[in-house]
């Protein structure tokens, strides 16, 4: 799972009103190389919930010095644009779970993928 | 032609391939609106006919269609065109001659190609044909193995193969530009692809989708429905990045029995992000999930610039969801293994996926964004008020596959161009176009009922793959 993804994510445990973002607890994880693109990163900045983002970083040990905000002007400064790349995309939860930080439900990811499947009356 | 005309007059000439026809123009439009470029043809424009006359456009407008359409075979500068070969002369001598005159120049290589629609030339037949074109000023050299420059005579000789004229109705002379990405069709086929499930979609229908839906580089694109993810497939293909959620454990992880004919379990290699590995894509795989699609998982601002999705008919993978013990009369029988385990699976009505997909399409896609999904129709009671509306969302298009005699799927395109505020969520209720597509619920019986009722062809037609 990348945390792309896992910004917009949340809880739909039945009844839940605070279950974003949900909490990561990684077994495994793994940073893949991949070719920087500056533009996707740019559009995804507006879309994204900040700190939830730096909140999963520090989950994943993965911090890397990124602004509690993000930077004005931020298309242009490609140093900046990198850092968000890296842990939108080549970040990758392969174990672990992830947690509704309201009821405590745990979803599991495994081989990256994970499963959110509700079981019946939750 | 107008002798004033300049650049900006020009027309082009679409030549399209003769399958997949009522998708044909949803595509091309869909491709010029990419550009903001309207589609703009002549009065005689017929839907029908492979040879579509644009005009208003560059020929960078045409290039830019031509490297994504798959309906599209090839496009054309056109230099002339006449209903009689004295209108084509008439037409051609009319055309500027500096409109011609850079690509006739004495030291180029050229060759002239002559397509025939519905008619088959013997060779000297075509020769004749492009000797009568001898009055145009050609300075250059022929050379039929790589010329600089290629030019077409395309006649039109009608679309009924038992009555063929003599004379064609519509002749066309035009500098070839660019051909269409046809050629995905077969390096994309599903037959040579890592990892497939019993509904992969055809390759051609997979990129027809893409370009409805109008994605493009660097969009984000969701499948809810995502399978074996033939369409997250044609997506990256176009430089989207691509995710998806199917309820099916065994087919997110690529694990359990193999849909290929020979084969019993699939291999390490099958899932969603192999097959973008297979073609090069998978830098533009972000995730996939397991997931019920009725009960989504997105923050309320989460969106995605086009849904791209065909959901389950019932017919030959069911239509499941999560759902309450209450609610089930009898016990299901997949409440097993622990990993594999889905569930129990409630019946998810075929009315109900539609309903909850439109009202996911307007709260999760952005403004302009477009939802391209497949619609199963039962034909005996189709009728279009059954095409289901929403109030945030504009229906762009409608095209029909046959599958059979009596059931074929409809592409709807559908785009967003309102944000939903709360009221809409619950209008669709009161809208009696909701109810009409109730009655498609039973669409598995209604589906084999034909089977029953009607012997020979019909009994064995099942919407199978093409290829």
């Amino acid at each position: 799972m990348k945390l792309l993804t896992h910004n917009m994510l949340t809880s739909h445990v039945q009844g839940v009103t605070k279950g974003y973002p949900l909490i990561i607890k990684a077994t495994e994880v793994k940073v893949n190389e991949l070719e920087f693109n500056a533009q996707f990163v740019s559009r995804m900045i507006p879309k994204l919930e900040w700190k939830a983002l730096i909140q999963a970083a520090e989950w994943l040990g993965q911090s890397q010095d990124l602004p509690s905000t993000p930077k004005p002007n931020y298309e242009s400064v490609e140093d900046f644009l990198r850092k968000v790349h890296r842990i939108l995309l080549e970040v990758e939860v392969v174990e672990g779970c992830l947690q509704c930080p309201e009821s405590g439900r745990e979803f599991p990811i495994s081989n990256g993928v994970p499963n959110l499947l509700l079981i019946e009356d939750e | 032609m107008a002798a004033y005309c300049g650049r900006a007059c020009r027309q082009y000439l679409l030549h399209l391939a003769h399958d997949n026809v009522d998708f044909r123009l949803p595509e091309i439009k869909a491709l010029l609106s990419l550009r903001n470029r309207p589609f703009d043809t002549s009065e005689t424009f017929s839907e029908k006919s492979p040879f579509w006359q644009l005009n208003g456009l560059s020929e960078d407008d045409i290039r830019s269609v031509m490297s994504r359409t798959v309906c599209g075979k090839s496009s054309f500068e056109l230099w002339g065109h006449g209903t009689t070969t004295d209108e084509l002369r008439k037409s051609l001598l009319e055309y500027p001659a500096e409109n011609m005159a850079p690509y006739l120049q004495q030291h180029s290589t050229y060759k002239i190609n002559v397509y025939t629609f519905n008619k088959t030339l013997v060779f000297k037949d075509r020769i004749k044909k492009i000797d009568a074109l001898d009055f145009l000023p050609f300075k250059g050299t022929v050379n039929l193995k790589d010329p600089e420059h290629i030019f077409c005579l395309l006649e039109d000789y009608g679309s009924d193969p038992n009555d063929i004229p003599e004379d064609p109705f519509h002749i066309y002379f035009g500098r070839w530009i660019a051909d269409g990405q046809r050629e995905l069709i077969r390096s994309y086929s599903v037959k040579k692809r890592h990892f497939i499930g019993n509904t992969s979609m055809d390759a051609g229908l997979s990129f027809i989708m893409a370009n409805h839906a109008k994605v493009k580089a660097d969009d984000l694109v969701y499948d809810p429905f995502v399978g074996t993810g033939s369409l997250l497939v044609a997506c990256s293909h176009f430089g989207a990045y691509v995710c998806g959620t199917d309820i099916d454990y065994n087919t997110i992880h690529g694990i359990g029995k193999a849909s290929r004919k020979n084969q019993k379990w699939r291999g390490p290699d099958e899932n969603i992000r192999a097959n973008l590995r297979q073609y090069g894509t998978d830098r533009l795989y972000v995730d996939v999930m397991v997931s019920d699609a009725s009960k989504p998982l997105w923050r309320k601002t989460a969106q995605f610039d086009a849904i791209v999705t065909d959901p389950p008919y019932g017919i030959r993978e069911s239509t499941r969801r999560t759902g309450s013990h209450k609610d089930i009369i009898k016990p299901p029988e997949d409440f097993s293994s622990g990993e594999s385990h889905v569930p129990v699976s409630m019946a998810y009505h075929l009315s109900d996926i539609f309903a909850d997909l439109l009202n996911f399409a307007a709260r999760h896609l952005v403004l302009g964004g477009r939802l391209v999904y497949w619609l199963p129709i039962y034909r005996p009671e189709y009728c279009e008020e059954m095409v289901p509306l929403h109030p945030c969302l504009t229906l762009i298009s409608n095209c029909e596959q046959t599958l059979s005699s009596h059931t074929s799927r409809r592409l709807i395109t559908m785009e967003k161009t309102k944000e939903p505020e709360d009221s809409d969520r619950l209008s669709h209720l009161a809208d009696p176009r909701f109810t009409p597509y109730q009655g498609h619920n039973s669409f598995r019986e209604k589906y084999f009922s034909g089977v029953t009722k009607k012997n020979g062809k019909d009994a064995k037609a099942t919407p199978r793959n093409k290829e």
